[in-house]
């Protein structure tokens, strides 16, 4: 019964949302607002709809109902609530319908706005969004129903909603339980930012296509999707940096980041948001490149839904998997359908949209703005041309190659560096002219300080150049942005006559835009010391250890001390070694290296343990293809350097986007007097 | 003579010490590649099976074979090289974490260098046009003041006189 009712509320669903279509298209038309309005009230209902399809779902996997396929998939009897809730978008079905549910809520959210001064864009937001969702619900409808069930037709087992004539349900008395890998706090939430970061860019692309059709050529698409961008820009780099922090904490290799086809298909459409965002910042500022923000937000669109469908179509694995694959074609059409209406459409209003392009300066922060998108765009494009290649490769000469780290790193560490200049220069730098006499003036002090950014790795012994130009960078950032800051509050101190807290918290809230992107860029900054930390000095090493040996990575040495062996309650098996992290001869920590076997999937998985410190990782895993016992367990040993600047720059930039989206007294009080009637 | 033989014994001693630690040191040298070294020459090659994962932390049983198969490799002496050799002929190119740079492969390095240039390139062009028209005003009075002063040439003169001349003789 809870199968039919949450599949009946997908159904409509998914009616509801082309009816919303339909409607607002036809409204639109015959000049009836009734009809824009009816379209809106069904964007308003499909969020409630689906509520109660995941509600049902959610009901499913948490009372075992294993007779509905995706249940015994992906959830079991041992597994704990709060791991029956993430089943939910363990398995493609669910995932699916997650993405749906997302999309529903941020689509009916953007109707809950007055939208009296943008009447005109309103039905063109609907055909969007609706339009986005209902393509997925087909999906979920169609292809991918998580209500599918089992049943007994003879000595058959059928798969199938309906009741097949004959069949009876019949279900496992257990599921498999979700994959070991992805029972993992980092992996509860990161598949929710990720989705959040994905779904939440198709409002400002929903507003770009408004502002197209409607021929609007104003700034006003932009305003009304600035906060959903900056949201969807940290959402999605929430879901980034917590799959990193899970493939660090779980997968057991030491590291953060693998250029795998799936993360990289995440990156892609935070390269194209991040580059969106700052092309915004010149329209804005300027009034300058007005088609490029279109440009990259369709190009973000098109990319949110071209990396779910990597994930899910199967091209990844091979092209003939994608052949294989019933939801592969589907998306594939739908990508070229809206590849082809949004730049059809772009087109056809080119001349609309073309603005004044005066750049004057190379040192104008437009002109720095502008190269740091070309950048962006340049590491987009080396990227999407890395994960397609194997499978071009494939179609051409039959042999599948792999593009691993070594070809995006080879991209990657130079456009660090750009971005990283670009960053030194941009604070200090103004719109519309600067010549470089004048910047260097501002420059020389921070460049000063920052020479210590040189010296101390030096003095300290480091001899990889790229490293120290990374660190001098680094430390040239910070001067910038520090010295910047001082300045800023020393003039207003002077022209003020304030106390020195004043001058901050006044300087601080005058320009709070600009300091939550410095805060935001102080941030990447950060990420940048425990990628560089990783990337240039990370060591490792392995051995066999029997209990009381020891094994030494410099500057650390571990000892094995015991072994620990048992069953969890969760249905596991536990095999825990206790080790003791020593320093110059002195025990400094006691880390627990494990590995859990999980009898339902029959498949192990390795947590570290880790002694995490500002200056280093000393993080040690049971290596899970050999035996572990007292006599003897191997321990595969890394040295991490800075990497915790790594999370902790990321904690830096939430700070900043909360601040940049944190709402504005004087806005507030602005928009309730506009909209108090006269 | 009772003298010689225990100097003799002493050397057959000697001898049989020698002689015992050939064998030893040739079991040292046939276990001697650590897991570090394995795992150096693994994390070079990808796991044929898995999609993406470098062989040094793939956990397959398959995988545990074949990084077997390079400690041996390692201890009969085979360089790297040749073990990745062996590896592409046995599975293919796509055990390497990059295309080997040959034929359609050299597509893959060659897209991101014409991106990058031809990037530059647009941008420089660009940020010519684009440059503001009080810019560009400046730049053309330049260009005036700078063919002001040319001095015309011996031809240009008589060709002047010449046309000159025709129109007061006209």
């Amino acid at each position: 019964m809870v199968a039919e009712i949450g599949f009946g509320s997908l159904f409509i669903s998914l009616i509801v949302s082309v009816y919303g279509v339909i409607a607002a298209i036809y409204g639109v038309n015959q000049h009836q607002k009734k009809w824009v309005s009816s379209a809106q009230q069904a964007m308003r209902l499909v969020f409630p709809l689906l509520t109660v399809t995941v509600g049902s779902l959610l009901y499913l996997l948490i009372n075992n109902n294993f007779e509905v396929v995706y249940v015994s998939k992906v959830s079991s009897l041992s597994m704990p609530l709060y791991l029956k809730i993430t089943a939910l978008w363990g398995g493609q079905a669910g995932s699916l319908l997650f993405w749906s549910w997302l999309l529903a809520g941020f689509t009916s959210a953007v109707t809950l706005k007055k939208w009296e001064r943008d009447q005109d864009f309103l039905p063109w937001v609907i055909v969007v969004g609706l339009g986005t969702l209902a393509f997925f619900l087909v999906l979920n409808t169609f292809f991918e129903n998580p209500f599918v069930r089992y049943w007994q037709v003879n000595q058959d087992i059928v798969q199938s909603f309906t009741q097949p004539a004959g069949g009876f349900i019949i279900g496992p008395q257990n599921g498999a339980g979700l994959n070991p890998l992805l029972r993992h706090p980092g992996m509860v939430i990161h598949p929710p930012m990720q989705y959040l970061g994905f779904v939440a860019f198709i409002v400002p692309y929903a507003y770009a296509m408004a502002s197209l059709i409607t021929g609007r050529s104003d700034d006003r698409w932009i305003q009304l999707s600035r906060r959903w961008t900056l949201w969807a820009w940290l959402f999605l780099s929430l879901g980034l940096i917590l799959g990193a922090r899970w493939a660090y904490d779980v997968l057991g290799w030491g590291g953060y980041w693998g250029w795998d086809p799936v993360e990289i298909s995440a990156l892609m459409p935070w390269l194209s948001g991040t580059a969106f965002l700052h092309a915004v910042l010149i329209q804005e500022k300027r009034g300058m490149f007005k088609q490029w923000p279109i440009v990259l937000i369709i190009l973000t669109y098109l990319l949110v839904i071209f990396g779910t469908f990597l994930t899910r179509s199967g091209l990844l694995s091979s092209v003939h998997s994608f052949a294989a694959s019933a939801i592969g074609p589907i998306f594939l059409a739908f990508i070229a359908l809206t590849f082809i209406a949004s730049f059809w459409l772009l087109s056809s209003r080119w001349d609309k949209f073309k603005s004044r392009q005066e750049l004057t300066s190379f040192f104008s922060k437009e002109a720095l703005i502008l190269v740091s998108i070309i950048l962006l765009m340049g590491m987009l494009v080396t990227s999407f041309w890395g994960v397609i290649f194997p499978n071009i490769s494939e179609l051409v000469t039959g042999a599948k190659v792999t593009v691993g780290p070594p070809f995006y790193e080879r991209v990657a560490a130079p456009i660090l560096g750009g971005m990283l200049l670009i960053m030194v220069i941009c604070p200090l730098a103004v719109w519309s002219y600067v010549s470089f006499k004048h910047l260097g003036k501002l420059l020389w002090k921070p460049f000063a300080v920052s020479l210590l950014g040189i010296v101390l790795p030096l003095v300290g012994g480091l001899t990889k150049v790229p490293a120290v130009i990374a660190f001098w960078l680094i430390a040239f950032v910070l001067a910038v942005n520090g010295f910047e800051f001082v300045r800023r509050t020393r003039l207003r101190r002077k022209t003020e006559s304030e106390s020195m807290v004043n001058a901050i918290t006044r300087v601080f809230q005058r320009n709070k835009r600009s300091y939550a992107a410095m805060i935001i860029h102080i941030g990447i900054v950060f990420m940048g010391l425990g990628i560089i930390g990783i990337e240039f000095f990370q060591t490792e090493t392995q051995a066999t250890l029997a209990e009381g040996q020891e094994l030494e990575l410099a500057p650390y040495t571990m000892e094995y001390e015991a072994l620990e062996i048992f069953d969890a309650p969760d249905a596991r098996n536990v095999a825990r070694a206790v080790v003791l992290v020593k320093k110059d001869g002195e025990v400094i920590d006691e880390i627990y290296p494990r590995r859990d076997f999980y009898y339902d999937s029959s498949q192990p998985v390795t947590i570290p343990g880790v002694r995490s410190t500002l200056l280093d990782d000393f993080y040690v895993i049971l290596v899970d293809w050999k035996a572990v016992t007292s006599e003897g367990a191997t321990f595969k040993v890394y040295h991490n350097p800075l990497v915790q600047w790594l999370w902790i720059g990321a904690w830096v930039i939430i700070g900043g986007v909360v601040i940049a989206t944190w709402p504005d007294k004087k806005t507030s009080k602005v928009v309730s007097n506009s909209a108090r009637p006269k | 003579m009772i003298q010689k033989s225990k100097r003799t014994h002493w050397w057959v001693i000697a001898l049989v010490l020698l002689i015992s630690l050939i064998p030893f040191s040739a079991f040292a040298q046939g276990s001697g590649p650590t897991d570090d070294d394995v795992n150096e020459v693994a994390r070079q090659l990808y796991c044929p099976v898995c999609e993406n994962i470098p062989l040094d932390t793939c956990g397959t049983t398959a995988c545990e074979q074949w990084r077997g198969i390079i400690r041996d490799k390692l201890a009969e002496g085979w360089t790297t090289d040749e073990i990745k050799t062996y590896f592409v002929n046995q599975y293919g190119d796509r055990v390497l974490a990059e295309p080997p740079m040959r034929g359609f492969n050299w597509v893959v390095y060659l897209v991101p260098v014409v991106i990058f240039v031809g990037g530059g390139f647009l941008f420089y062009r660009g940020f010519q046009q684009w440059r503001s028209p009080d810019q560009n005003r400046k730049d053309r009075k330049k260009e005036k003041v700078k063919s002001k002063p040319s001095k015309p040439s011996e031809n240009d003169i008589s060709r002047v006189e010449k046309e000159l001349r025709k129109r007061s003789q006209g």
